[in-house]
């Protein structure tokens, strides 16, 4: 629980720079406001007819919330296993998008580093990664995140999966306002900003909220990433045609 | 056994999505196209999944009243400038205890 989170001991003394929380101290709080919701998955899927080795297993190896889900949501409403995977897929598909942001933060080098930081590119850390102001505090947020968030994670998976009657819900602490409230603090200081960013938020928001009751989970947020696109084109655009660059390109400097 | 099928699919392909990000060529990533989609893409996901967490439950509408008021609570943190965990714990607090007053 949140509420009950100590201050992390290896917290710099200095405070950092006002709109960039320390690196450890925002990795501890998301993994620690994020991973109890591990607790629900484990009650979910149990119910939804998987014993708890099958649940345990998803969470260790596909370790994305959203896609875990989305494949015993299937299985609980009675649909074919298989077509939970091809949901779970579609939703574990802008890990992919965001692994191209972190391949150049993270920097991990060799095989083995690589192959260990994918299993962590997911929603969460990369809110943390980008919310830092270099790559090495990028690096550490990452590294905090994934560390805390697959340990909590993975408890209490098996928590929920073996004790699923005797535990109250989640929500029930405010976890779900939680979720939310996490990724829009993260990105906060890029949004008030305003500038391309904030469009960029604003267009992915609304793209989700128009496109939520017609297309199935996990297709509205990776078409949000059309609102990125919109830029790009436009910059690229310029930098072809004849006039000179204006000057945007200070985007991509940034972590 | 389509379980197990499913669950390990699910398990390897959700891990391949990841790694094939953070494998991308160095010349893909480094074209300055790819470079800027790369930078700006992330807040374009996570604002679109802010709206989807605060407003949605599975494929439908949810517009859910603690949830949202603890939302709320966080954005009056954010714009009185609190610090992170404040800023989580407003959330937790109101959409809970909104809840325990038996709201929603």
């Amino acid at each position: 629980m949140s509420e009950a989170q100590p201050p992390p001991p290896s917290a710099p003394a200095e405070p950092a720079p006002r709109d960039h929380p320390s690196p450890v101290r925002s990795g501890l709080a998301v993994g620690l406001a994020v991973g109890p919701a591990g607790i629900a998955f484990g009650t979910a899927a149990t119910t939804a007819g998987l014993d708890v080795w099958q649940t345990c297993v998803l969470s260790l190896l596909a370790f994305t919330g959203a896609s875990q889900f989305a494949l015993i949501g299937v299985v609980a409403g009675g649909g074919s296993p298989l077509w939970g995977g091809v949901g779970a897929l579609l939703l574990g598909a802008r890990n992919t998008l965001y692994g191209l942001r972190l391949a150049d933060l993270l920097q991990a080098r060799g095989p083995l580093r690589r192959l260990v930081a994918a299993h962590g590119v997911i929603d969460e850390t990369t809110a943390v990664a980008i919310a830092q102001p270099d790559p090495k505090s990028a690096r550490t947020a990452f590294a905090v995140t994934y560390a805390t968030l697959f340990a909590l994670w993975n408890a209490t998976t098996a928590l929920g999966a073996v004790a699923a009657d005797r535990i109250g819900d989640p929500d029930a602490f405010g976890l779900d306002a939680v979720g939310p409230a996490i990724f829009l603090a993260l990105l906060w200081p890029q949004l008030t900003e305003g500038g391309t960013r904030l469009r960029v938020a604003l267009g992915g928001a609304a793209i989700l909220l128009a496109t939520t009751a017609f297309l199935p989970p996990g297709v509205p947020v990776l078409l949000a990433a059309a609102a990125a696109a919109v830029p790009v084109a436009a910059q690229a655009l310029r930098t072809a045609g004849a006039r000179p660059s204006d000057g945007n390109g200070d985007e991509r400097d940034r972590p | 056994m389509t379980l197990w099928i499913a669950i390990v699919g699910t398990a390897v392909g959700c891990y391949l999505l990841k790694l094939a990000g953070l494998s991308a060529p160095r010349a893909l990533l480094d074209h300055p196209v790819v470079a800027h989609f790369a930078a700006i893409v992330p807040v374009a996901l996570l604002a679109a999944l802010v709206a989807q967490q605060a407003v949605t439950s599975g494929p439908s509408f949810d517009f859910d009243l603690p949830r949202l008021a603890g939302l709320a609570a966080a954005v009056a943190a954010l714009l009185l400038r609190a610090p992170f965990l404040v800023v989580l714990l407003a959330a937790a607090a109101v959409a809970a205890g909104l809840r325990l007053l038996g709201l929603g």
